[in-house]
């Protein structure tokens, strides 16, 4: 377990008594194991879509970040990606299985319709994910590339490896506010 | 003139208010209370097998304002035949289902879109927005960017923002700078 990163203070690293023993914070081993281990719940809505499966694939491959394991049951899901149209019809079923996935969660929004609407300013269409979940990354693109949605998720393990999770689990959950 | 045009004139005579030829296309206009009989007659006589396609078109200021249009063909391909009929708002459709199966998802869509009411449908609820949900959107007085709507647990629907758009193309310009989208008023 290291960060390659020489200017981290996360972690006490002596490559002597490698494999035995290694000082770190709690916050950093926690974030370092949620970061590495993301699980993905595809909420594909539309023609992203085939680009979040072409992430996965061999090609682009996001398993070498850790978040290869497509979850289609929220409860074991981790971080939601929104990649597609969200229309009005669907929106609170995205909403629905957002509510059923397990603390600490993220929310991935990939490309325009899932980030503000897209190119469907219209009656059906819901504009933006985030009018009804928080959103922690947003990704551009119609469609983002691979590419784009991998640096989404290497964000994503940037901003989680800055939480406070200890803090959080001590934190008595606030009501959700309607 | 097409031969199906023409049997059909014979066929049905007063009935049949106009006939159009365009790029080989030929489009039959019929008095609303005999289209299904003319589609009867299409389907068993002048075979007419294959329903492609229903759709409604909303002329908004004109009397009748609405208009169905069903585009008939055959399953080798070997002919085509469009057959329209006016609507006036407050008239309903006979259904076709019982000669085309297909009708039912098409005049459904019609139903939901422009709300034009089919008698004899199987199942005539919305297709593609929520039972409940109360207006007709492709109707042409219904805004682009939508009303807001509130069914608790079901679904809700919001107003775009259309800053200054819609945003439209111009059929008529000659080079592709000039037929870019642009708001409505906007050169
Ligand atoms: S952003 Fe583009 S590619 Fe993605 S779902 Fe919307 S229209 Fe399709």
């Amino acid at each position: 377990m290291a960060s390659p990163d020489p200017n981290s203070t996360n972690y006490a690293y002596d490559s002597k008594i490698e494999g035995n023993v290694t000082f770190t914070q709690l916050d950093a081993a926690i974030n370092w194991m949620r970061k590495n281990s993301l699980w993905p719940m595809p909420m594909g809505l539309a023609c992203c879509a085939i680009e979040l499966m072409a992430t996965a694939s061999s090609r682009y491959d996001i398993s070498r970040f850790g978040a290869e394991v497509m979850r289609f049951s929220p409860r074991q899901a981790d971080v939601m990606i929104v990649a597609g149209t969200v229309t009005y019809k669907m929106a609170l079923a995205v909403k629905r299985i957002w509510d059923q996935m397990p603390e600490p969660k993220w929310c991935i929004a990939m490309g325009a319709c899932a980030s503000s609407g897209g190119m469907y300013r219209s009656y059906a269409t819901l504009q933006g994910i985030d009018k009804l979940i928080p959103v922690d990354v947003y990704i551009s693109g119609c469609p983002p590339r691979p590419e784009a949605l991998i640096e989404g998720l290497m964000k994503l393990q940037d901003k989680i490896d800055k939480e406070e999770s200890t803090m959080d689990l001590k934190r008595m959950p606030e009501p959700e506010q309607v | 003139m097409s031969p199906f045009v023409t049997k059909l004139e014979s066929a049905f005579g007063e009935k049949i208010l106009g006939k159009k030829e365009f790029r080989g296309e030929h489009t039959v206009l019929v008095e609303l209370s005999a289209l299904h009989d003319v589609m009867l007659h299409c389907k068993e006589q002048l075979g007419f097998d294959f329903l492609l396609d229903i759709c409604s078109v909303d002329h908004e200021s004109v009397h009748p304002r609405f208009e169905m249009v069903y585009e008939l063909a055959s399953v080798d391909d070997s002919q085509h035949l469009r057959v329209k009929a006016p609507v006036a708002e407050d008239e309903d459709v006979q259904s076709v289902v019982d000669i085309w199966k297909t009708a039912d998802w098409h005049e459904r869509e019609v139903y939901d879109m422009m709300g034009i009411k089919f008698t004899d449908h199987p199942n005539l609820k919305r297709i593609l927005m929520w039972e409940g949900y109360p207006y007709h959107p492709l109707r042409k007085e219904f805004p682009l960017a939508g009303k807001p709507t509130e069914m608790p647990d079901v679904a809700f629907t919001g107003v775009a923002p259309m800053e200054g758009g819609p945003f439209v193309t111009s059929s008529t310009a000659t080079d592709t700078v000039a037929r870019e989208p642009r708001a409505k008023g906007e050169s």
